[in-house]
């Protein structure tokens, strides 16, 4: 299952490249409008982009009666990126939403962050919906397992692993790029970070996982799946290819049959196997 | 129709400071004057937004400052080197103009000679830092020019429709003169087509995405 990164894709003025995906997850909405940080905005570095776009969105109103409207259209599965400054923040959006799934941002590096914790939002949120709920979390945390603990013992559905690490770049006079100094760091350094998550969590929670961060092609999703993730979400790469979900698809179908695996769900987990004889089992038959 | 395809340099030629980049067009379309193009930076993460310069028949040219790592691996193109180029986006200058003045700044220029073909080879007034940079006014028909410290605003006379791109100051410049004037601005992008938001400036209290709102707005906008 293939989805784009929250804030990576807008699906009203991409809708090619949103129906190749197999749900849209959209940008970060929050209770009131953002227009977000001052430029500037983006930067490239030597091993990925920053980011600060500091979660411009129309904000809670006019998305429920505007874009989430125009969104079902698509029939695509609408994953809501749910964000806010308290606790209660979240749980009032999570409380307005209807058969959407929900991915609580948990992890904005651009944004002053919540006073609780995110096991405490989680368990807000909870009370506040039985929609699925899903954390985003940080990357950033040293035991990025005993979050996803947290969070499933809060009442969370499953996980999105990662969210951008925070870095920062300076120009030729030294002073920073980014008009905030600091921002999101994602692309090709993310992915290390991504499969390091994911593999703490598969082993530290039963949650379902979205891996996320620095997949460019079928082989870096594979890769995210044999940590332990049910699906894998794209973010940086659709900026330089908005045809990227497709091709990507591809190439995971043909890494997977090259393993003789049926589908991906049979490559979930498969870098956690000590040995892993069912698999070259497969391997020797898929060549009969 | 915007389109993403492989495309092939034909030639690469300096320009003063600058690279003219041409690359046959393909099934490209090369949209109106002022939009622009995703230019696959080879080696480099992220695509440059570069506006198209000419439209010769079967090819796309592109005028290029090398300032930074992507633009200087643009540059150092070579004819045969293959890159993705998607485009034309955005949103080009509207043509339907009386008694139009082209107005250009330094690299900010490059939209203008395909400008200036689709309008009948109007006046053209340009501002450079140096003679060495001036030699770009070459690419376009009935240019004058004001090289530094000179401004280009002292060339804009009353009584036309400017058509202006160039570095922000002087667009605050031409718009301060011209209420009525189309601006052509530039943002740093990841994306060029409304995913990332990186591009987005505040325009009379609203964010406007330059990429899908712009890069052509209204003075008065």
């Amino acid at each position: 299952m293939l989805l784009n990164a929250s804030g990576c894709l807008d699906a009203l003025t991409a809708p090619e490249t949103a129906r190749q995906l197999d749900a849209f997850v959209t940008k970060t909405v929050t209770p009131l409008p953002r227009g977000g940080n001052a430029p500037i905005r983006i930067a490239e570095t030597e091993v990925g982009m920053l980011n600060s776009i500091g979660l411009a969105n129309p904000g809670r109103e006019a998305f429920l009666a505007e874009t989430l409207p125009r969104l079902r259209e698509f029939g695509l599965p609408v994953w809501v990126s749910v964000g806010g400054f308290s606790a209660h923040d979240y749980a009032e959006t999570c409380a307005r939403l209807e058969d959407v799934t929900i991915e609580l941002n948990l992890s904005c590096p651009n944004v002053d962050e919540a006073p609780e914790s995110a096991a405490e939002i989680v368990a807000a949120c909870r009370a506040a919906t039985a929609l699925p709920l899903y954390a985003k979390l940080s990357p950033a945390s040293w035991d990025v397992g005993a979050v996803a603990r947290a969070v499933e013992a809060a009442g969370a559905d499953g996980l999105s692993l990662v969210n951008t690490l925070r870095g920062m770049k300076l120009g030729p006079g030294l002073g920073p790029v980014l008009g905030t100094a600091t921002g999101g760091l994602s692309g090709p350094a993310l992915k290390p970070v991504a499969l390091a998550a994911v593999h703490a969590c598969f082993r530290a929670s039963s949650l379902p996982i979205v891996g996320m961060g620095g997949v460019a092609t079928g082989r870096d999703a594979l890769e995210l799946l044999a940590v332990g993730a049910r699906a894998v979400a794209l973010g940086t790469v659709l900026f330089s290819d908005p045809s990227a979900p497709a091709r990507i698809r591809d190439e995971l179908a043909a890494e997977l049959a090259a393993l003789g695996l049926s589908s991906a769900d049979e490559a979930c987990g498969l870098a956690h196997q000590e040995a892993l004889p069912k698999r070259k089992h497969l391997d020797l038959g898929s060549r009969v | 129709m915007p389109r993403r395809e492989r495309r092939t340099v034909t030639d690469s030629e300096a320009v003063g400071p600058y690279t003219l980049l041409r690359v046959d067009r393909g099934g490209l379309e090369p949209g109106l004057p002022g939009q622009f193009f995703m230019l696959e930076a080879p080696g480099r993460l992220l695509p440059r937004p570069m506006s198209l310069c000419l439209a010769p028949p079967d090819e796309l040219a592109f005028l290029i400052d090398p300032i930074g790592p992507g633009t200087e691996s643009l540059c150092s193109l070579r004819a045969g080197d293959a890159l993705h180029v998607f485009g034309p986006l955005g949103n080009g200058f509207r043509l339907d103009v009386d008694r139009p003045l082209l107005v250009g700044g330094g690299i900010g220029m490059a939209p203008l000679p395909y400008l200036s073909d689709r309008l009948g080879h109007p006046r053209v007034a340009l501002g450079f830092r140096s003679e060495w940079h001036a030699e770009a006014a070459a690419l376009v028909p009935n240019a004058e020019v004001a090289i530094d410290p000179t401004l280009v605003t002292e060339l804009i006379e009353p009584g036309f429709e400017v058509l202006a791109c160039g570095p922000e100051p002087m667009l605050d410049a031409v718009r301060a003169l011209c209420p009525g004037a189309q601006l052509a601005w530039e943002a740093p992008m990841a994306c060029g087509y409304g995913a990332c938001y990186g591009c987005a400036v505040e325009i009379g209290g609203a964010w406007k995405r330059l990429c899908v709102d712009g890069p052509v707005l209204a003075a008065a906008a």
